[in-house]
């Protein structure tokens, strides 16, 4: 029981990789950081030996499971059916002292469990209490995928644990979120954004990718097709372990920039790809934060872009200070780790006109992911050839960066004529579930090979 | 009736049935009261909705600890592009005099002690400086503006040191970052009691890592290894051969530290240096180098001529040496400033080059970096430049050759040592 002797309070690390060196009247820098966060980690070790976790014992943390009960999980009825296996999985995978809730969602949102506006504290009779519930679940009706999120929102604010705690949400759905307005939808995850995470999966092939992988963006949580019912146990395992593993939860990135510079763009680029500049929120004198949700053991990247302004050569500059945050209520906040991006002007020419390695990596990464979704759209808008160069272009990222999943997943919407040049054909037949997982899973990237 | 009940599924009108659920629309009753969920929660959610008029309170304290600047609107149009203040002749409104009154991180000059309130007076954490940039922003722990972002001027941007006789001043230059010169001197007594005066310059290699570490490493480790076998008595040409091997030692020892993985650059060379070295020693003057930084021989009769002491480990003066180009032709090209010798691990073989002189009269050695020589190439050109009571006031003499590398365009670090020969006697050197 190695990870017995862990602090169950992680520590966080900011590496920098950039090349600092700007020639004459440059003004751009770019730098990868890399946040890595160890020592949290009860992944695994509460799931496999759960008897030594007492109550309480890891994070406190409030759980929210959000079922899709619409009439369609019974076209075939095996959805629903799997639907409540993979739940009663999760519930499994609860971490004793959890506290937990189960929503039914159609165009309204019912408490299956534990009911009352409560949430119950997941022990041995609690966890099979809620497997009961879910045997009442049937579908029917619609869906109004809003409702739900802020049935958990309420639920999950309302849960006795400190305020510091760990809230998330898991959301499945199968069909398009058809009994509410965008709009709506847009204003329940405004409304519940920054209050607590949730990742959110598609089942089947009837779902809006869009609207899945929104929902999952604003709510800093993963997005993912199950396009076979029968894999959603195993997924709904993964996810509650992953929640599990959570130990501190609001963390923000924080970014200083000198008086006169701009922030080009701020996006997180692994795991997967995130664009956060306009999330952000104003700190302090040229700082501000941005959100990246809750952590466990766990490493991601951001890259960084400051149009700085201009000095003369030989001058250093900090272009950036970016620091990982829990910010308090009353404004203060806990610095966990920070990194330095530089500038320095030099007439050197080979130092200056030198790529970081990073940075030109996730450069080409974001722009697959870019690629990926535009060739999509393209494709069906019917414009072949739009797509065609696109998904080519995509093609030669991801073989150039040795993204081979992301590689797999577009060999089966096109066939590759050659890898190195781009060159593609579009596939005549592309079966839906893989043209959605292509779409869901495009934000994916790989780190740079060592 | 729009919409089911049951399923929400449109309804036309006339309907009796739901067509999606079958559900029967005559039973309905008032639409069920759980579908207003949408506003339940709006309180709660109600702060999020409106992040434009819920400021968040201004921190005490930034991420780095150091009090939060404030900034008042009245602080922004008087300042230009640099964050500076405007002259109040370009001014439009009015010369802040007023500043004193505002929040006061930004205020100069500091309050007056005797009239300000006690909290104007608060002890900024230790280490609080005004940056030299825009002179508004505090000097952060790691040694930047937290309001422009410039870079302070570190210890070693410029460094200037008097021993007696001797002396030596070191530049960062216009267009470097940072100095990555060094330089030490010393006096030490000989055996008999007469005074000697060591000079150690180094110019660090700019392609490997660390140079400035590299180079005060093998600066000091020179001038203590001439410090303790000088007294004993080492004849001054062997101490100074010892001196350049201890000074290797030094660098390649910084090859091992585990700060070598500091930077994330793998590939990257060992820490190396060049170094020059000085010694007068009674009617002794020593010099020993690897690398291409100098000594040269200025005599205090001017126009007695001069000479360079020196000869570099440089792809140029390897090319004139072997007969290959003349001195212009390889002092043009491109490679001419390449080294081939230097102190660091990375060094193919440790050739400490020494040599001695018995000069016939006085004068003056200059030991210093190609940051200097660079602009004053020739041994007549280094006498034109240095002021002519160099041997009485060697630290100003310094002052001068840095200033006209400087004036020259100070392309690289620039240091150098001015060392009188013969050593003054003591209470004789300059006042």
């Amino acid at each position: 029981m190695a990870k017995f002797s862990k602090s169950s309070v992680p520590q966080f690390s900011v590496d920098v990789y950039q090349n600092e060196f700007l020639p004459e009247g440059g003004r751009e820098v770019n730098a990868i950081v890399t946040v890595t966060s160890t020592g949290g980690g009860t992944v695994g070790g509460a799931v496999a030996a759960p008897q030594f976790y007492a109550a309480g014992r890891g994070a406190d943390a409030a759980v929210a499971l959000m079922v899709d009960c619409s009439g369609s999980m019974d076209y075939p009825p095996t959805k629903m059916r799997n639907a409540r296996d993979a739940t009663a999985a999760a519930i499994d995978a609860l971490r004793d002292g959890v506290h937990f809730a189960v929503i039914g969602g159609t165009h309204v949102a019912k408490e299956v469990f534990p009911g009352g506006g409560r949430l119950a504290v997941a022990d041995a009779q609690t966890r099979d209490q809620a497997k009961q519930a879910l045997r009442k679940l049937s579908a029917g009706g619609g869906t109004a995928i809003g409702t739900w999120l802020r049935l958990a929102d309420r639920l999950l604010s309302a849960a006795d644990v400190p305020a510091s705690s760990v809230r998330h949400g898991i959301l499945l759905t199968d069909g398009r979120n058809e009994h509410e307005s965008p709009e709506d939808l847009k204003a329940a995850l405004d409304a519940c954004a920054g209050r607590f995470t949730c990742d959110a999966r598609g089942v089947g092939t009837d779902w809006e990718v869009k609207e899945v992988t929104g929902i999952a963006s604003a709510m800093l949580g993963t997005a993912d097709i199950v396009a076979d019912p029968a894999g959603l146990a195993a997924d709904f395992t993964r996810m509650m372990e992953t929640a599990m593993g959570k130990e501190v939860a609001d963390v923000a990135l924080r970014l200083w920039t000198p008086l006169g510079s701009e922030i080009k763009f701020v996006k997180q680029v692994a795991p997967t790809v995130e664009e956060l500049t306009d999330r952000r929120v104003e700190v302090g004198p040229r700082a501000g934060d941005y959100p990246t949700g809750s952590w466990g053991d766990e490493s991601r990247d951001y890259h960084v872009c400051v149009q700085v302004p201009n000095a003369e050569l030989g001058q250093e500059m900090l272009a950036g200070r970016v620091s990982l945050v829990i910010p308090g209520a009353d404004g203060s906040a806990q610095t966990l780790a920070q990194g330095l991006v530089r500038a320095v002007w030099t007439d050197d020419m080979t130092a200056s006109t030198s790529i970081n390695p990073q940075v030109a990596h996730y450069t080409g990464q974001a722009e697959l992911a870019q690629v990926i979704q535009q060739g999509l759209d393209a494709r069906k808008a019917g414009d072949a050839d739009g797509a065609t160069a696109k998904l080519g272009r995509a093609v030669q990222l991801a073989a150039a960066s040795g993204n081979a999943d992301t590689a797999k997943l577009l060999s089966k919407v096109v066939d590759v004529v050659d890898a190195a040049e781009g060159t593609v054909r579009l596939k005549a037949k592309v079966a839906e579930a893989d043209e959605m997982t292509l779409e869901t899973r495009s934000t994916k990237t790989v780190r740079v090979k060592k | 009736m729009s919409t089911c009940p049951s399923c929400e599924e449109p309804l036309e009108s006339g309907d009796r049935f739901c067509g999606a659920c079958g559900y029967d629309l005559s039973a309905v009753p008032a639409p069920p009261d759980d579908l207003p969920t949408v506003t339940l929660s709006t309180d709660v959610a109600a702060p999020a909705q409106t992040p434009d008029v819920d400021w968040p309170s201004a921190p005490e304290l930034d991420s780095s600890d150091t009090p939060a600047p404030v900034h008042l609107p009245t602080d922004l149009p008087g300042t230009d592009s640099g964050g500076s203040e405007l002259p109040s002749a370009v001014r439009f409104d009015g010369v802040p005099e007023q500043a004193g009154e505002s929040a006061g991180d930004y205020t100069l000059p500091a309050p007056d002690p005797r009239t300000a309130p006690p909290e104007a007076l608060a002890t900024p954490p230790a280490g609080t400086k005004l940056c030299v940039a825009c002179r508004a922003g505090h000097v952060d722990r790691d040694g930047y503006c937290e309001n422009c972002g410039h870079a302070q001027p570190r210890e070693r941007d410029h460094m200037e040191q008097e021993l007696g006789a001797v002396a030596a001043v070191s530049d960062r230059g216009l267009r470097h970052h940072r100095n990555e010169d060094a330089f030490a001197i010393a006096s030490a007594a000989l055996p008999d009691g007469t005074p000697s005066v060591v000079s150690i310059v180094c110019d660090g290699v700019s392609s490997a890592t660390r140079p400035d570490e590299a180079s005060l490493a093998a600066s000091r480790a020179a001038s203590e290894a001439l410090l303790e076998s000088l007294p004993r008595g080492t004849h001054p040409q062997q101490a100074m051969h010892d001196a350049i091997v201890a000074a290797a030692e030094a660098v390649n020892v910084l090859a091992q530290e585990p700060g070598a993985a500091r930077e994330h650059a793998p590939h990257q060379n060992a820490p190396a240096c060049t170094l020059v070295g000085a010694i007068v020693a009674k009617d002794l003057l020593i010099v020993g180098w690897v690398g291409d930084s100098r000594a040269y021989w200025v005599p205090d009769d001017r126009t007695a001529p001069a000479a360079r002491l020196t000869e570099d480990d440089s792809w140029a003066a390897q090319m004139v040496a072997a007969g290959l180009m003349n001195e212009a032709e390889a002092y043009a090209d491109e490679r001419a400033h390449a080294i081939t010798g230097w102190l660091g691990a990375d060094a193919y073989e440790l050739e400490p080059h020494t040599a001695s002189f018995k000069p016939d009269r006085p004068g003056v050695v200059v030991v210093c970096t190609d940051g200097l020589w660079n602009y004053a190439e020739a041994a007549e050109e280094m006498a034109r430049v240095i002021p002519a009571d160099a041997a009485h006031r060697p630290l100003h003499s310094a002052q001068v050759l840095v200033g006209h590398a400087l004036d020259g365009g100070g392309h690289d670090n620039v240091t150098v040592a001015v060392l009188p020969f013969p050593v003054p006697p003591q209470g004789a050197g300059s006042a």
